[in-house]
């Protein structure tokens, strides 16, 4: 009996694993996830623009995913499973798949990789992410406008550069809209958990908080918002359903375009390794349509969006006053340089709290 | 004071799963087995009990489709560790990587929907009292059952006669089995009942705390009511204590983010778990010697006929 539920499990774990198969003219595409594909955060983003891939160049590929990898040394293998069933062109979706990613890119020269949100390359591997503090922008105009307390309530993940720099840029951009305006920010220190974001989201409320925004992956938050009649932002993708009279605005991850370009490249044998990091004019991310706001503030958040659209508009222009009062180095001109905003560890003026770490 | 208020009413809500799940646990392992699957039988009772609420549009039937579903999922387990007599903390293991994955199966279909949460009390009059009212009188169904189940199986355990037995077990079960008493038959009971809790405790993430399926929507709960039963040193009073100290560390240490105290975030997210450890500390030095863990804890049991 035990023999034959060991001969059972053996035989499920093969099930489990890549399918190689089929039509070997057909170029082969592998994603590696962080999540489940159904997050509705994240990874659900990436399957999306995996989907609209398959949809636009569907006869001339042939995609496999692998969801609800870890992080770390379990990522290698995943990574080099997908290699040994014939993908030629492999997207790895989260920061922690950096290093895996690079040495399986070593391993096998002849195999392209795309891993995102990183900074790691190699002549076989490229980065992508998304400047996503411009959205962060827009959303701090909005808050801003709406709140009527004069205090936001931010919930982070973890203090990173990214979710650094999206924290000041929606603050300087609050500040144009009210000097005095106050930011509350917690750390679940964690991207999920949707009920440690609940109580984030309930104590920034019961703090006197009236907008709430989040850089955590669950729509959690959202749904208190919801629940206690507070305005809200959504993260990476549509959570209107959460909150129909609460989502002011939501931005969401595009990777589409970016996944379409990478993989013609590579059928067209033009693929060469690069680091993209792309803003609203490229089309990496979208602004979810704004809603639950008088027409005057959604006039200005398109205006902005338009602005910075157009480079018009930087959120980190110069001068960028640091929390000791001092204005911060101008690196790239009138505004803070790429470098300088992916290597954000600060806070800026404003900020009554002190970054972790710091 | 309403900021007070709503620190407790948070605090409650965060224990009440944890309360459950190890009540639940507290029983299986008063009976000589250690059922390390708590996470994956809270997750599948997560997304039955949301399919339930959202199929029939009843929290209630969300609860028992919870309860069934943690029922089921500690069967398997009963099945193997009682009745193969297979390593107990390897089975625990695997039902809880059966479990993530099975959830998310079973709850694939119901990702972005969402449903009208439990409904809190209301007792006009009462309810309205400030500072106490909305904490004694303005709770949903789940946390007081949380409570009358606590003290359910403080009697049971300690004032009947099963309950007496179901210890002896857990104790010695070459004894209890020599005695005449059908350890394995309990132990499955036991085990049942621990699935049961956790199924209901998953269940009242979706249905009562978060509106809303999402694979891995547990996010190691189980884990830290495994851990509160140890800390509880097997005994139901300190199980409430254990579970609503740790809910209201992690409800604190957000506010004290909120209020911006100064102390590195993560720090403060730690704060539940060394609470709980120096508790646990203290607790070990100020007991009179000997072991509070049930003897045969863990241990395989085949009758000899």
């Amino acid at each position: 009996m035990r023999k034959t539920l060991l001969a059972l499990a053996a035989g499920l774990l093969l099930a489990g694993s890549v399918s190689a198969a089929s039509a070997a003219d057909k170029l082969k595409v592998g994603f590696i996830y962080l999540g489940p594909i159904g997050d509705l955060g994240w990874t659900y983003q990436h399957d999306l623009a995996r989907q609209a891939l398959v949809k636009e160049l569907g006869d001339k590929i042939e995609t496999t995913y692998l969801e609800n990898v870890p992080e770390g040394p379990d990522a290698e293998r995943a990574i080099e499973q997908l290699v040994r069933a014939g993908n030629k062109l492999i997207f790895t979706t989260s920061f922690g798949y950096m290093d895996p990613t690079l040495k399986v890119a070593k391993k096998y020269p002849n195999v392209h990789f795309e891993h995102s949100t990183g900074y790691k390359r190699d002549k076989n591997m490229s980065t992508y992410s998304a400047k996503w503090y411009q959205g962060r922008y827009i959303q701090g105009l909005i808050a801003a406008k709406m709140s009527k307390s004069g205090v936001l309530g931010y919930i982070g993940s973890f203090p990173i550069p990214e979710v650094v720099s999206g924290i000041n840029a929606t603050i300087l951009a609050a500040q144009t809209i009210n000097p005095n305006i106050k930011v509350k920010i917690i750390w679940a220190n964690t991207w999920f958990d949707p009920g440690k974001e609940a109580d984030a989201a309930k104590a920034l409320i019961d703090q006197g908080a009236d907008v709430i925004m989040q850089h955590t992956d669950s729509p959690a938050a959202m749904q208190i918002a919801s629940e206690r009649g507070k305005l809200a932002f959504g993260q990476d993708s549509e959570m209107i359903k959460f909150g129909p009279k609460t989502q002011l605005t939501s931005i969401l991850d595009t990777w589409a375009p970016y996944y379409i370009a990478r993989v013609k490249a590579e059928l067209d044998g033009t693929w060469k390794s690069e680091d993209t990091w792309g803003g609203l004019d490229s089309h990496m991310f979208a602004m979810a349509p704004y809603t639950n706001m008088p027409d005057d503030v959604k006039k200005m958040a398109e205006d902005a969006q338009a602005a910075i659209t157009a480079g018009k508009l930087h959120p980190f222009k110069c001068p960028v006053i640091g929390q000791d009062g001092k204005p911060v180095e101008c690196k790239g001109g009138d505004h803070l340089d790429d470098g300088q905003i992916l290597g954000m560890n600060f806070y800026v003026k404003g900020i009554d709290d002190k970054l972790p770490g710091k | 004071m309403e900021l007070i208020e709503a620190i407790i009413l948070a605090v409650l809500a965060a224990s009440t799963p944890l309360l459950i799940a190890a009540t639940g646990e507290l029983v299986t392992e008063r009976s000589g087995v250690l059922n390390l699957g708590v996470e994956g039988m809270m997750i599948v009772g997560a997304a039955c009990g949301f399919a339930g609420a959202w199929l029939t549009g009843s929290i209630f039937i969300g609860a028992l489709f919870g309860i069934v579903a943690g029922t089921l999922m500690s069967l398997v387990f009963a099945l193997m560790t009682l009745g193969l007599a297979v390593n107990q903390v390897a089975t625990g293991l695997a039902l809880t990587i059966l479990g993530i994955g099975l959830s998310g199966l079973i709850g694939a279909g119901f990702v972005g929907e969402r449903i009208t949460p439990a409904v809190h009390l209301h007792i006009p009059g009462l309810t309205d009292i400030p500072l106490i009212g909305r904490v004694l009188f303005g709770e949903d169904a789940f946390v007081y059952f949380s409570l009358a189940l606590i003290v359910g199986v403080w009697w049971f355990l300690y004032r009947t006669r099963p309950g007496l037995i179901l210890r002896a077990c857990g104790d010695n079960h070459v004894s209890a089995h020599a005695l005449g008493y059908p350890v394995l038959r309990i132990r499955t009971f036991a085990v049942m009942f621990g699935g049961a809790c956790a199924g209901l405790a998953g269940a009242y993430l979706p249905l009562a705390y978060t509106p809303f399926f999402i694979p891995g929507m547990t996010a190691g709960r189980g884990w830290i009511a495994l851990a509160l039963v140890v800390f509880s040193s097997w005994r139901p009073g300190r199980l409430v204590v254990g579970a609503y100290l740790f809910g209201a560390v992690t409800i604190l240490q957000l506010h004290a983010q909120g209020w911006g105290v100064g102390v590195p975030s993560q720090l403060m997210s730690a704060l539940p778990y060394l609470a709980t450890v120096i508790v646990l500390v203290l607790l070990s030095r100020a007991r009179t010697g000997g072991s509070t863990a049930p003897a045969a804890l863990g241990t395989v049991f085949v009758p000899d006929r």
